[in-house]
Formats: structure tokens, sequence, C-alpha cells
């Protein structure tokens, strides 16, 4: 019985993968390891965080084969989630607000 | 239009199956897995809220994971071993999957149970941790003597629900191997639950799911620990 639905690659992108993997986790480290503070630190974590993240998909669950329609139908829905942090980094900005206004000056 | 898109529009508008040549069950367990994204977004969010709005300082989490191996003290260093184990046992998924579509049923069993050892190692890693948390430093989901208050609460939710996913992960795993190494996957066996017939589709889709665990696990490191 033939499987031509199969995902099949060579097995070096795996490999090459799996090292990238690690470089980048050893660099989020390093920037904890290093005390980088400020920008310079939200910003390598935020790097490596998406680098990670996008190679984890697109090769290991093999998002980048996938037909564009499954690929729209899985990734469009989660920008609805940029929405709620947007929403909840104000609103707890403004609670952050009120408690110094109230708690701050008793 | 371009390609892409005139295809997008053709898949949609199709009769009975929407994801042409992608099996029933990767596709669903896609959706799951965008499910299961939310939920954990919905988390890390709320960790966002209470970090942002409390006035009290934040315990650092550099300190508060910092181990001392063979006299040194090392900042975060059982997170940054965890971190590795988990990509590892990402590595040896994904040639798992590619050994299953090649019908080789020893490697995938071999493949398949080295990732369940990771994965176990993890969460016993992770157990060693909240002892450490919970026995020596106290902290508690409704204060800690650290700092924050919602410390705990954002710590025992957010890495308790991610260990419970590698639990069952762990677990399936183990049930996927032996499936594998008995030969129910060429010989189409029925399985226990479902009835469905076995395939090696199934090797993807458990690694679809183990990928995810470890996905998530990229945001909590990020978030959580390197914040």
């Amino acid at each position: 019985m033939a499987h031509a639905e199969g995902q099949q690659h060579p097995i070096s992108i795996y490999f090459w993968i799996w090292g990238l993997l690690f470089v980048f986790s050893a660099g989020s480290y390093m920037v904890d390891y290093l005390q980088f503070h400020g920008f310079l630190r939200w910003s390598l974590i935020i790097l490596f965080m998406l680098l990670k993240a996008g190679f984890i998909v697109a090769i290991f669950m093999h998002m980048r084969w996938e037909r564009l329609a499954l690929v729209c139908a899985i990734l469009i829905p989660m920008g609805v989630l940029l929405v709620l942090i947007g929403l909840m980094a104000i609103e707890a900005d403004y609670t952050f607000f009120t408690r110094g206004i109230f708690f701050g000056a008793g | 239009m371009s390609e892409g898109v005139q295809d997008i529009v053709a898949d949609w508008s199709s009769d009975q199956r929407a994801f042409k040549k992608v099996p029933w069950g990767k596709a669903m367990m896609w959706i799951f897995l965008l499910s299961d994204t939310f939920i954990f977004t919905c988390f890390l969010t709320s960790y966002m809220t209470v970090r942002m709005s409390t006035t009290v300082p934040w315990p650092n989490p550099s300190e508060v994971f910092a181990l001392t191996l063979f006299g040194h003290h090392i900042p975060l260093i059982l997170i940054a071993i965890m971190t590795f184990i988990l990509i590892s046992s990402s590595g040896t998924m994904a040639m798992a999957v590619k050994f299953g579509y090649e019908k080789n049923k020893k490697m995938t069993a071999i493949l398949l149970v080295v990732t369940a050892l990771f994965g176990a190692s993890f969460v016993g890693m992770q157990a060693f941790e909240w002892t450490k948390l919970i026995v020596e430093e106290g902290v508690r989901p409704w204060g800690n003597p650290l700092g924050a208050a919602q410390f705990g609460s954002a710590f025992f939710m957010i890495t308790g629900f991610h260990g419970f996913h590698v639990s069952v992960g762990v677990i399936f795993l183990l049930i996927t191997a032996t499936k594998v190494i008995r030969g129910d996957l060429d010989n189409e066996r029925p399985g226990f639950l479902t009835g469905r017939k076995g395939n090696y589709e199934m090797v993807e889709i458990m690694g679809l799911y183990w990928h995810f665990v470890d996905l998530v696990w990229v945001f909590i490191f990020a978030f959580f620990y390197l914040w």
C-alpha cells in the first residue's frame, strides 16, 4: 500500500535544525548569564524565541511543506491572540497606574 | 490572483474536504494544537497582566532558579538543562517520524522510546524544581517570601500545565512505540479505543503534539524564566 501523502525529507535537515536550536538556546541563556539588561535583553530574548519557534513549526512540524489552506487555517487565527495581548497590556498598565495613585499616596 | 490564493479559494470552496492531501487525523491534531495555543496564551497573557500591574517587586528568576553545582553558583542552570533536553527530544522525535515513513520499525521504536526518556527526565527535573521551590524557598500559589505574591500562582499554573502536557506526551509516546514494534502500523491493526486502522501517519501526528510541547516551552522559557 503506497502512502504518497507522507512527509519525507533527508535526515540531514533535522540534524541541522537540531544544531541551530541548540545555538539559539545557548544564545538566549547567555543573555541571562552575561546579565544583559534593558532593550538589549528583551530584544535578544524575543529574537531567539521567534527563531526557535519558527524553525520548530516550519521544519520539525513540516509546516513549510503543507498546503497553504492548512497553513492559513492554523496561523491566521493566532493573530487574534496579539489583539488579546495588546488589550491586556493596556489594562495592566492602567491597573498599575491606579494602584500607584490609591496605594502610593496613603 | 496569485496561484497560492487561487489554491486556497479552490480548497475551501470544494465539497467534502478542505485540507487536501492532509490526513484528517493530522488536520484535527493541528486544530487541537490551535486550541491549546489559545489556552497557553491565556495563561501567559494573564501572567503578563499580573506582572505588569503589581506594585511589589517581581522575584528575579535568574536568582530563584540558580543552583550551586560543584561549588559554583550558576544562574538558571537547571532551566537551561531542561531546555536542551526538550530540544533534543524534539530532534529524536522528528527522526522517528522520518524512519516511520520509511517503514523502519526498529529505528522508529528506538527513537520514540528515547524521546519518551528525554520527556520523563524533563518531568523529573521539574519535580525537583517544584520541590526546591515549595520546601526550601517557601513559594506558595498565594504568596512567597521573595516578592510579588502573583509569582507563585503564575509559576505553578504555567509550568504545571506544561508539565502535565509533557507527562501525557510521554505516555502516548510509549503507546505509539508499542504499536510500532508490534507491527500494528504495518498490519493496519485497529486501535484499542477508536478502532482506527494503524498507519505511519500516527507517528507524525504524535510528533506534532510533541513538537508543540517543545514549542510552548520556548515561550515559557523566554517570558517566565528569562524576562
